[in-house]
């Protein structure tokens, strides 16, 4: 049992808009925070710039508002240095996948012991309703007033592209399964991504809309659970089964459908091919996949480099300045 | 025949030299040999970028220096990595100024110059005087040879006007020749050529080939063949110069002088830049880290770190310039002593994260290592066309200290310096560097930490949890206390928001913005007060003061010397730090009728002080050629502005 309360994490007023999904998450974050139980003082949430990344300043950890883009690649140079820190980086869709993406590609790729959040709310709110990277194609929007023209960025295929070992996915106003995805995100040692699907009632109100309820959730998505079955809708009546190379919705009881034609989640699958298929899914035809999509174990960057550092201290004579200069070819004037 | 040649070009060129410029040398008459001792000597290895030339030279300069002769050098290497074999771009050189006293440059032009080919002659020319001797590689010198180095003629000499001495002599030939029975193939034979050159001036400088074979046996101790077949025929060289002369041989000899005791090392001033890193990170009890991406003509900094794990050091190679520093930024906020090194370029794209640790108060060390520019500009060339950018080049009111090293050894000092102020003062701290002392070396006296001033992070301590905020500040410095994640009781957040006072919350406040604008310029002028005055050196009563900042104090302080010697008055001051400005600049340029600031740029340096001084009429010397100064030019521009 964890010693600290989700208060213990919570600092100063949240100035987000009324009805901003970033409430929703900060408040799963203070909650997951106190469930995993490492202690404030040993916590650092970096972020980048844009309305999420305000979340350090109402944190009672170590916190830290960085610049644009660029948090992940901070946090990166933070755990390396201090590899006792937990660290979580906080960005929006335009911070990590738009002037960071190449920092959040890399810190992936890494593996280094991040807690990686994604808040993607498919517009740029903080200044004041532009397209994102994960806008969908025709949006319209202040500085695409005819739609815009470019297919979006998927993140989970960003991140397992990058050969991202985590990945999961929640609704910010969905706080247990928030909290779940914050905790396995924390535990899991490398670098993990969580996406959060997350309203903005200013810019682009109703994104989400057909999971950001409890019915829409219901009907339009399935919560993925390791070992279980991919079973979803209101009565656990439809289920996900392989098709081909593809997947197929089934209906239980349906055309002589039985639960042993369902696929059964195995995020700890080193294979990343059917989890992205999972995290691809959107409606109408497939529900949007929530919950711990990928968890596979892997070296982390941070232990990596310590423990060549430790390796080679072993393995090299000189550990101090002074026998550090010994090592060069020197002449004496005596 | 080879040999009277250089003898008596040698002779030649001391004897100018000694009524020119009141150098001494000596003759010494043994028995049945004549040996000359020499006080200087310039000697210049020039060759296609695959002949080895910068391996030669390094090892003549190495060697020198251990008999006790100060050494300069300066490797002048082509932007390519392997240009077409014998063309023009390809040519890479390497001068070395050996000394029996302190040089301070690897000198203007040289007395001895090998050119392994046609293309090496015609580039490598200009650096000859009427007195120099010229060793060429007759072998490379076929038609084929000629055509690709864009010659007219079949005669080189005379096509390009050479009025000093040629000594013709069978370079390759000779090396093949003393390699066709170890079973190597044609192509592995040619390649120990460099080893045949190296020996003939080691044979002209009676060198002890002892060292040189010394050095290459450790090159080489993975592949002892090879060692030894450079070794042959670095013999073979050195038995070509002493075996073709018959009864008369003029060897010389370089003077030493005494140095202080102790032990020595040569290091260029990459090299010295990451063991200043190192020093300071033990010294602080910091981890040192080391954010980079590789750069022309930075990376070697980043190639020393990463080699110097079991001293705890980390080093990360990052996916880009910005994650370089963001990296850095990040590790300066977890507790490290961190730094990042580049470019010019590289500070373009750092700039923001910079600016991050300036807003924030985290300290960070950033090392540019300046190039020719704008833009990719000249890579592997050296000017001091960053200044502005260092000083002024980002977003904001945004002061940071910045500290111009001066030669090669300076690079430690300097190094120290800025990770001791970056973390004394909770400021990022930017170090200029040029590639000429990046990758000139010299000969350095292993220094003792003892000897070196403490550096004292300016850390929270326990008793100052009640009440604490993140930008309480020390009154005296103005420095905020630093409280590294993971420390019990401190949790804060900080960011690049403004900041209220002391506090530290986020601040919109007019007045407020205004006050840390000041605070944050105030800090930084303050570290005047914990560092040396400016220093002047020369005459006191001088009708002109020369001043230089960086790299080119060597070429600053031998052109004032040199017009001395000549009987003028002039002093020379050189700037180490340039932000804050050391204390005595406004007084001290005052006191002279005339200043002339003198630097690789159009003026950035003069500019600034303009800004920054008052009353003072600053005069200009501006050459931006992407080659260190030329001495001579330096002494007529300045003659001529005392004659004005």
């Amino acid at each position: 049992m964890s010693e600290y309360k989700a208060q213990d994490f919570k600092f100063g007023q949240p100035r987000w808009c009324p009805g901003c999904g970033d409430h929703a998450f900060l408040g799963a974050l203070h909650k997951a925070m106190s469930e995993i139980g490492v202690a404030p003082h040993q916590t650092a949430v970096i972020s980048g710039i844009g309305c999420s990344s305000r979340l350090p300043y109402y944190m009672n950890t170590y916190g830290f508002h960085t610049i644009h883009g660029r948090a992940a690649a901070i946090a990166t140079g933070a755990k390396v240095a201090n590899p006792d820190l937990t660290v979580w980086q906080i960005s929006g869709d335009g911070d990590g996948l738009a002037i960071g993406g190449n920092h959040f590609i890399h810190a992936v790729r890494r593996n280094i012991d991040l807690n990686m959040i994604l808040l993607n709310n498919r517009i740029y709110g903080l200044t004041k309703g532009q397209y994102s990277p994960t806008s969908v194609r025709g949006f319209v929007s202040k500085s695409s007033p005819y739609g815009t023209v470019e297919d979006p960025f998927r993140p989970a295929e960003l991140c397992f592209g990058a050969r991202g070992n985590f990945f999961a996915r929640c609704v910010a106003t969905d706080m247990n399964a928030a909290v779940e995805c914050l905790k396995a995100a924390a535990q899991h040692k490398g670098a993990s991504v969580t996406e959060v699907l997350q309203n903005c009632v200013i810019f682009n109100n109703g994104t989400h809309e057909s999971v950001y309820t409890k019915e829409g959730r219901m009907k339009n998505a399935i919560y993925l659970e390791h070992g279980k079955p991919m079973l979803f809708g209101p009565e656990k009546e439809y289920g996900l089964a392989q098709e081909g190379f593809g997947l197929k919705v089934v209906k239980l009881g349906e055309n002589g459908v039985s639960e042993k034609e369902i696929l059964v989640h195995d995020a700890h699958c080193s294979d990343p091919t059917l989890h992205l298929k999972l995290a691809l899914m959107e409606g109408p035809d497939f529900p949007v996949a929530l919950g711990i999509i990928r968890d596979v174990e892997a070296p982390t960057y941070n232990d990596s480099v310590h423990a060549q550092v430790e390796e080679i201290k072993g393995k090299k004579n000189y550990h101090n300045f002074a026998e550090l200069l010994e090592t060069n070819e020197t002449w004496e004037i005596k | 025949m080879f040999t009277t040649f250089v003898a008596h070009r040698l002779i030649t060129y001391n004897k100018l030299q000694y009524n020119l410029q009141t150098h001494y040398f000596d003759h010494i008459m043994a028995e049945k040999e004549m040996k000359q001792t020499i006080d200087q000597v310039i000697v210049r290895f020039s060759g296609d970028s695959g002949d080895g030339m910068q391996l030669a030279g390094n090892i003549f300069s190495t060697i020198s220096a251990t008999v006790g002769n100060d050494i300069c050098t300066f490797p002048d290497y082509p932007a390519d990595i392997r240009a077409p074999q014998g063309v023009l771009t390809g040519v890479s050189g390497f001068q070395v100024h050996i000394g029996a006293d302190k040089v301070y440059t690897p000198g203007d032009k040289c007395d001895v110059l090998v050119a392994m080919n046609p293309a090496a002659l015609k580039t490598q020319y200009k650096y000859c005087k009427p007195t120099s001797a010229i060793i060429i590689d007759t072998d490379s010198f076929t038609a084929k040879d000629l055509e690709k180095a864009e010659y007219k003629t079949d005669d080189p000499i005379k096509e390009l006007g050479i009025t000093c001495e040629v000594v013709p002599s069978p370079i390759t030939s000779m090396c093949i020749e003393t390699l066709k029975d170890s079973g190597m193939d044609n192509k592995s034979m040619v390649r120990c050529k460099n080893m045949l050159a190296l020996g003939l001036v080691c044979w002209l400088f009676d060198r002890d080939l002892s060292l040189a074979e010394g050095m290459l046996r450790a090159k080489f101790a993975k592949k002892p063949e090879i060692a030894e077949a450079n070794i042959k025929v670095l013999r073979a060289g050195y038995d070509m110069g002493h075996n073709t002369h018959a009864s008369i041989s003029h060897t010389y000899s370089i003077n030493s002088k005494p140095k202080a005791k102790g032990k020595y090392m040569d290091i260029n001033g990459n090299k010295a830049t990451a063991y200043g890193l190192m020093a300071a990170a033990e010294k602080a009890g910091m981890t040192l880290f080391l954010g980079s991406y590789p750069i022309t003509p930075a990376t070697d900094i980043l190639h020393e770190l990463a080699k110097h794990k079991s001293m705890g050091v980390i080093t990360m190679q990052a996916e880009d310039e910005i994650a370089g520093c963001a990296s850095a930024v990040g590790a300066a906020y977890a507790g490290a002593l961190a730094c990042t090194s580049t470019s010019g370029p590289g500070i373009c794209l750092k700039s923001e994260a910079i600016n991050l640790a300036v807003i924030t108060e985290l300290p960070l060390v950033i090392i540019d290592v300046q190039r020719g520019g704008p833009s990719t500009g000249l890579p592997t060339k050296s000017e001091q066309t960053d200044l502005l950018q260092a000083l002024f080049g980002r977003n904001g009111e945004s002061p940071i200290p910045v500290i111009a090293a001066t030669s090669p050894t300076d690079c430690f000092e300097s190094a120290y310096l800025a990770a001791k102020i970056a973390v004394e003062h909770m400021t990022p701290v930017i170090l200029l560097s040029d590639a000429f002392i990046a990758n000139g070396s010299a000969s350095w006296k292993l220094p003792d930490l003892n000897d070196y001033p403490e550096i004292k992070p300016n850390y929270v301590t326990p008793d100052m949890v009640e009440g604490w905020t993140p930008y309480k500040r020390n009154p005296e410095t103005l420095v905020r206390y630093w409280a590294v994640p993971g420390t019990p009781g401190f949790t804060h957040r900080i960011g690049g928001l403004e900041k209220s006072n002391e506090t530290g919350a986020i601040s919109n406040s007019p007045e407020n913005h205004h006050l840390m604008v000041e605070q944050r310029q105030e800090k930084v002028e303050r570290i005047a007060n914990t560092l040396p005055p400016l220093k002047v050196e020369g005459d006191e009563d001088a009708d002109l003061l020369i001043v230089g900042f960086g790299g080119t104090y060597g070429h600053l302080r031998e052109a004032m010397l040199q017009m001395r010697a000549e009987g003028k008055k002039v002093a020379h001051a050189h700037f180490n730090v340039i932000n804050p400005l050391p204390r005595g600049t406004q007084e001290t340029l005052a006191r002279y009728s005339k200043v002339v600031v003198a630097e690789q740029n159009m003026g950035q340096f003069a500019g600034y002080l303009r800004m920054k001084t008052n009353g003072i009429n600053i005069r200009q010397y501006n050459e931006v050629k992407g080659q260190p100064f030329n001495i001579a030019t330096l002494v007529d521009s300045f003659t001529k502005i005392m004659e004005e």
